[in-house]
């Protein structure tokens, strides 16, 4: 295994391959080696010389008018030869949707082992990366090594921190310029974009959360007006979203994982896979009407009361504190 | 006629699960298991294929023996046979061994023009299976669909991501992984139930599949598990009370700004 060096970074979103670039730092100075992120696309040298601002020692880039979209085969066509031929002996991959399936995909075709939406990851004494994930719907928690290099883990937007950017920072652009771009068997015919909130939620300092306790999509009103004056976002449960198809998106498990410094959980019973998504918060309130939500149980400061009656009585209380609304 | 294969997975029921709270473990050997949350889509989206177009949906697992009662339900659905690969050696086995295992299955039932899995299992989570198993089948992908139609011998899918929707197209066979919106799973009737056991459920060890115990296991698997443990929960639970909403609302808010959680 000690033919494997460096640890590598990819995502496709810019920001989530920030902060993959910071923990790959930490993590390569740990196991003494060099941090590399990896960048494909067309015309992306800007962007390349950026990362190095961001702490890679390194960008090797493979610039090909093929790889102008994000596409998984052909981008999966240029990290297979170049997996095979550098060798790293970590691979850090952000875990959106896109991202997860490729390095499944890649892992796949290199018969090599994958643990996905890592929230810590460690070097231990004996010089091994534990990967630590959620398991059984947020019930416990993973730990685990591997087998072979690379390790190829993904690790989710806002889990670790974003480095600062420094224009002094030095380190090397290596194009790759040999790379047979693959033609893909699957075509993307429509790409629609769903509206995103202006900040993303992962981003917040502070979410107030809306469950089944809302009766109506109306009524987010009251929670919306509560964020606003915290400075905050709204976020719902997927009951909310897949079920009553009121918003597109949900904090959970199977959504965004979220960790701001105050959660505010208004009418949400607090399942566990809704309850993995919020784990991390600083501080978790929790509101709802039923004495044995299990919400409850992961709450910091516990409302019993009608998030009808309360919500709206926390926003008069806060205003009359804070003065109308906080930057 | 469209053949149709769903990978299902038999799971632990994760909202019945219980953890000692002295130790941090979780009491998993009388834990309950049902199919999979999403895997119960994919069922549904291939029986609804089914009905519309004629043909055969078929459905395979990798669990224990025990997996025949769970897998009754997929039956129940509109599934023809089941086949449940069950094998000792196939114990903490990883995604790439499992992936193995499956692909050898798959190979041995047949040819198929879909096949179908969940986005992700409830239990573990990590949407690799679907990918993997395509990769050594060596058909197209296309995950987290929300929307499938067939026209002649291409599939149109519509995939939800986190900032798009997008739609992809491929010809057949493909695998495509499902996600919770696709569909609402049916009840099966109790006449649908009592045919389902009149239904073929085929058992394979992994010396019919010419399965080795090297390449599957914890031999054959490229993660191994440390350990597995409850998080710890140290929340203050503070119970706010109070003669009206105001009073509660006005103490919360007095609690949150003098611990510095709300800054003025």
């Amino acid at each position: 295994m000690s033919k494997h060096l460096g640890v590598w970074a990819y995502s496709e979103s810019s920001e989530l391959l920030f902060e993959l670039i910071g923990k790959g730092r930490e993590l390569a100075s740990k196991l003494q080696t060099q941090l590399t992120a990896i960048v494909l696309g067309h015309n992306v040298t800007e962007h390349a010389k950026e990362l190095i601002g961001y702490g890679a020692h390194k960008v090797i880039v493979v610039d090909d008018p093929q790889l102008k979209e994000f596409h998984v085969e052909t981008y999966l066509s240029a990290l297979i030869p170049l997996s095979k031929q550098h060798k790293p002996e970590l691979f850090l991959i952000g875990s959106t949707k896109r991202g997860k399936e490729l390095a499944a995909r890649l892992a796949a075709r290199l018969s090599l082992g994958c643990v996905p939406d890592c929230l810590e990851l460690e070097v231990d004494e004996q010089g091994r990366l534990l990967a630590r994930r959620i398991v059984y719907g947020g019930n416990a928690i993973v730990t685990q090594v591997f087998r072979t290099e690379p390790q190829i883990v993904t690790v989710p937007r806002g889990k670790f921190e974003k480095p600062n950017y420094t224009e002094e920072s030095k380190g090397e652009v290596v194009n790759i310029t040999d790379i047979q771009i693959e033609t893909p068997k699957t075509e993307v015919v429509e790409v629609k974009p769903v509206s995103m909130a202006e900040t993303r939620i992962e981003e917040a300092e502070v979410v107030v959360g809306g469950g089944r306790g809302l009766e109506k999509k109306e009524d987010s009103k009251i929670l919306e007006e509560l964020a606003a004056i915290l400075g905050g976002q709204v976020g719902y449960t997927r009951p909310l979203a897949e079920d009553r198809k009121w918003f597109t998106e949900w904090v959970g498990l199977s959504g965004h994982t979220i960790k701001p410094k105050l959660y505010i959980a208004c009418g949400i019973s607090g399942v566990i896979q809704h309850v993995a998504g919020i784990r991390d918060s600083n501080t978790i309130v929790a509101i709802n009407k039923d004495p044995e939500a299990p919400i409850f149980e992961m709450a910091d400061y516990i409302v019993i009361g009608d998030l009808y009656e309360i919500v709206p009585a926390l926003s008069a209380a806060l205003k009359k504190v804070l003065g109308v609304g906080k930057d | 006629m469209v053949r149709i294969l769903v990978c299902v997975k038999q799971a632990i029921d994760v909202s019945q699960l219980k953890v000692d709270s002295a130790t941090r473990r979780l009491i998993l050997a009388d834990a309950p298991k049902k199919i999979s949350d999403f895997d119960k889509n994919a069922v549904e989206e291939a029986v609804h294929i089914k009905e519309k177009l004629g043909g055969e949906v078929f459905t395979v697992t990798v669990s224990p023996e025990d997996a025949k009662t769970t897998l009754r339900e997929a039956l129940a659905m509109g599934a023809d046979k089941a086949y449940i690969i069950s094998d000792p050696i196939f114990e903490n086995s990883d995604t790439l061994a499992t992936s193995y295992t499956l692909a050898e299955a798959v190979k041995k039932i047949g040819t198929f023009d879909i096949i179908f899995c969940g986005e992700a299992s409830i239990d573990s989570f990590s949407a690799q299976i679907g990918p993997r198993l395509a990769e050594r089948l060596g058909v197209p992908v296309i995950t987290y669909a929300r929307k499938v139609s067939l026209e002649g011998d291409a599939v149109t899918v519509e995939r939800g991501l986190e900032d798009c929707s997008e739609t992809v197209k491929a010809k057949m066979p493909v695998l495509i992984t499902v996600t919770k919106e696709i569909n609402e799973p049916r009840t099966p009737s109790y006449m649908a139930i009592m045919n389902a056991f009149k239904k073929e459920v085929v058992i394979w060890k992994a010396a019919d599949l010419n399965i080795t115990s090297e390449k599957v296991g914890e031999t054959g698997s490229a993660v191994r598990v440390l350990d597995v443990l409850a998080p710890k929960v140290e929340r203050e639970k503070i119970v706010i009370k109070g003669e009206t909403a105001m009073e509660v609302a006005e103490k919360l808010a007095k609690a949150l700004i003098q611990e510095g959680i709300i800054t003025r």
